[in-house]
């Protein structure tokens, strides 16, 4: 079934193990492994969330990448062409959704950018994508994707592929699974295989048709289905994969205690300069630089010496 | 499978539910987080409070079937202390970080009053390091070695009375900060039927006196049933072996009497396998999860109010931490100037003084030297005076010798053709 594989924890966490805490032989279990089975009850109980948020601009599918990817009708998806004018300003569009699977409840935001940006068509990445791509990976987990595969063969996907890495590289632009979060060799292994194929040519479709006895998933056009499950078609079923069977977990991870934590420090840096005193709440004056030293202390100072000197 | 609360959060924020027409995947989050947690290991703190030689470090070696190592303590010292050891322990692919803090001295003073303070400044401490490190700009929680005790076995001497004062007075110093579980201890001392009696007069003591202890949570189908018995059936009483003794066929922990055997792992001669269960393997994450959201909580509100944060205004708005922070900011300011002014004016007045002070010597320094200058003219006035005079009597002197020789040369004048002649005769006839 699915691979029990284990989560990255973010990075700059290897735990040491203190010197002063001797590990111990116990002579038999004495059932801590049950832990475990609490937690799962626990998470069970109080269900999951995740919030995704697609960018790109509308008709490129992101409506039905999302179903397709929730099997479900997140978004109702408005055909192009059907005369409405595109947007000028960029309006974030939520919706959530609670579903369910086997006992457990995924509550799903799914956030919408529509109006932004050109369709990406076999050029390179342009200097507006770059420098987007660039602030976003500062604050976000962001996994690229070649939206409507279909129309690229393989040789071009191939080449488009590789050509898309080269740009990310140039520009240093850290998508997701980030190379510095690897915790062990394990992970380093995976996600690299993750990375050869980083951005995923991937095709939505939520309409089922009849494939040699099989009902699949497809956009039937008139030179053939393409199967969205299909690895031969299109590799759907990797960002499926990696985006819920086996790394929804860390995507959450990296955001509460990377990403979150970035923005908190920043954001408590820009009003602070708190002086010390008592009462007050200590906040760690990490590097030399953060907290200034602010003139009145100074002066206090200055003061305080002149008025103990003996003349 | 719906939970209750879940349900009604939902229909609270209006989210519809969607079903799927497919096989998505997520069933596997769960595992995913399972997974997490076992690579981040776990944390386990244990608070044990007890009389000395009550049975601590061996029930908690029987617990954990191993053996910490620690030595006996004595019974003679001055105050309560609280000793704490950290161990690693692994079971299959489950790391467990155990803590163990043991009360050292308790119940051997004479005068108790202040018996338990020790043991609520350490569990205090604890959250405050947790508050510190949540409260810095660059935090790492989930790196942080959390020591925050998660429960607290109280172990109450077997007498098969009741509850002790000095018992009755730490768990409610204590029952709002820890879980606690109460234990009878060494309860191979007390007989079946003073047990019983034993056990509903602790409860009803405890309840009477309005003591939170540890309830076992029943509100999830799978462990309800079994941890609502167990409710009915505390204080455990446990009796702590690492002892083996050959009981049938097997080796089992148990302590030996010439009377009989008492085994440790026999639900009928104690409640040890009942602790160990509840402890471990059914409620460890509940009261990990009880120690965050309940007994840390309480007190991280209150030393934020004591701190004078709120989350709510004067006018009952609610009123952010920011707010609260460039409101004490300001203030915070405000008494700086205020103390920067008030240095300063103090700073100019010494000057001043200084100054007064220093003209002050200079005027008396000026006075003096007029002072000096005028006696000293004087005596020259004087001397000159004198000298004047001397000066005329030399004069006057020189005119009386001049005078003198004057008469003296015309006295010699008249007769002085004898005194010559005189002078000869006398000269001559020496030769």
């Amino acid at each position: 079934m699915d691979p029990l594989r284990r989560s990255p924890s973010p990075c700059s966490s290897s735990r040491p193990s203190s010197p002063s805490t001797p590990a111990c032989e116990m002579f038999g279990p004495i059932g801590i492994e049950a832990v475990l089975g609490q937690l799962k009850i626990k998470a069970m109980k109080m269900g999951f969330e995740f919030n995704i948020m697609v960018v790109g601009q509308s008709g490129l599918g992101k409506s039905t990448m999302v179903n397709t990817l929730f099997k479900s009708k997140v978004w109702k998806s408005n055909p192009p062409g059907l005369g409405l004018p595109t947007p000028q300003t960029l309006q974030l569009h939520s919706v959530t959704h609670v579903i369910e699977e086997k006992g457990v409840k995924l509550k799903l935001t799914v956030t919408d950018t529509p109006g932004f940006g050109d369709q990406i068509n076999n050029d390179n990445l342009r200097p507006l994508d770059i420098e987007f791509l660039q602030r976003l990976c500062r604050t976000v987990n962001v996994v690229p994707v070649i939206a409507r595969a279909d129309s690229l063969t393989m040789e071009e996907r191939e080449a488009f592929r590789h050509r898309i890495q080269k740009n990310l590289r140039t520009h240093c632009i850290d998508v997701y699974p980030q190379k510095c979060f690897d915790e062990d060799i394990n992970d380093k292994i995976l996600n690299s295989k993750l990375r050869d194929r980083i951005p995923f040519a991937v095709v939505g479709a939520d309409r089922e048709h009849l494939v040699n006895g099989r009902c699949v998933l497809g956009r039937k056009t008139k030179w053939g289905i393409i199967e969205v499950e299909n690895m031969a078609h299109c590799e759907f079923p990797l960002l499926r994969d990696l985006l819920i069977r086996s790394h929804l977990q860390d995507l959450k991870d990296i955001t509460h205690n990377v990403h979150y934590e970035n923005y908190r420090v920043i954001r408590l840096n820009e009003s602070h300069l708190l002086p010390r005193g008592p009462g007050w709440v200590n906040l760690d004056p990490a590097s030399p630089g953060q907290l200034t030293s602010r003139r009145p202390f100074k002066v206090c100072r200055g003061a305080h010496d002149v008025s103990e000197d003996e003349f | 499978m719906a939970s209750s609360e879940v349900a009604r959060h939902l229909k609270r924020e209006n989210i519809r539910s969607l079903t799927m027409s497919g096989h998505v995947g997520f069933e596997s989050l769960p595992d995913q987080l399972v997974n997490r947690s076992i690579q981040q290991g776990f944390c386990f703190n244990i608070l044990c409070v007890g009389e000395t030689g009550i049975g601590k470090s061996t029930l908690i070696n029987t617990l954990f079937n191993t053996n910490f190592e620690d030595h006996e303590s004595s019974h003679f010292c001055p105050d309560v202390k609280l000793k704490a050891q950290t161990y690693e322990l692994q079971e299959s692919n489950v790391r467990l970080k155990l803590t163990i803090v043991n009360t050292v001295g308790f119940g051997d003073q004479i005068n108790k009053e202040e018996s338990y303070q020790p043991i609520v400044d350490y569990i205090d401490a604890q959250f405050e390091a947790y508050l510190q490190e949540e409260l810095k700009i660059k935090r790492s929680l989930f790196t942080y070695h959390d020591s925050r005790i998660h429960v607290c076995l109280y172990f109450i001497s077997p007498t098969g009375h009741s509850l002790k004062t000095l018992d009755l007075l730490t768990m409610k110093n204590l029952d709002s900060k820890v879980n606690i579980i109460p234990v009878i201890a060494k309860a191979d001392t007390v007989s079946k039927t003073e047990l019983q009696k034993f056990k509903i007069k602790l409860m009803s003591e405890l309840v009477s006196n309005g003591v939170q202890i540890y309830q076992f949570p029943t509100d999830d189908d799978t462990s309800a049933k079994i941890n609502a018995a167990m409710n009915e059936q505390l204080p455990f009483a446990v009796v702590g072996s690492m002892d083996e003794v050959k009981v049938g066929n097997k080796m089992v922990k148990a302590r030996q009497y010439p009377w009989g055997v008492v085994q440790v792992e026999n639900e009928n001669h104690c409640d040890f396998v009942k602790l160990r269960e509840m402890l471990i393997c059914t409620n460890m994450e509940d009261l990990r999860e009880q120690t965050h959201t309940r007994h840390y909580e309480l007190y991280r509100r209150c030393k934020l109010e004591e701190m004078g944060f709120t989350d709510v205004g004067p006018e009952n708005k609610p009123v952010s931490l920011q707010e609260t922070y460039e409101a004490k900011r300001h203030e915070f300011h405000g008494e700086c100037q205020r103390k920067e002014e008030e240095m300063k004016q103090m700073f100019v007045q010494r000057v001043k003084e200084k100054e007064a002070m220093l003209k002050e010597a200079e005027r008396e320094l000026q006075a003096k030297f007029e002072h000096l200058e005028r006696l000293h003219q004087e005596e020259r006035m004087k001397l000159e005076e004198k000298r004047r005079l001397l000066e005329e009597e030399i004069i006057a002197f020189s005119k009386k010798k001049a005078t003198t020789e004057i008469c003296h040369n015309q006295s010699f004048l008249a007769t002085g053709r004898n005194l010559w002649k005189d002078k000869d005769r006398k000269n001559s006839n020496f030769l």
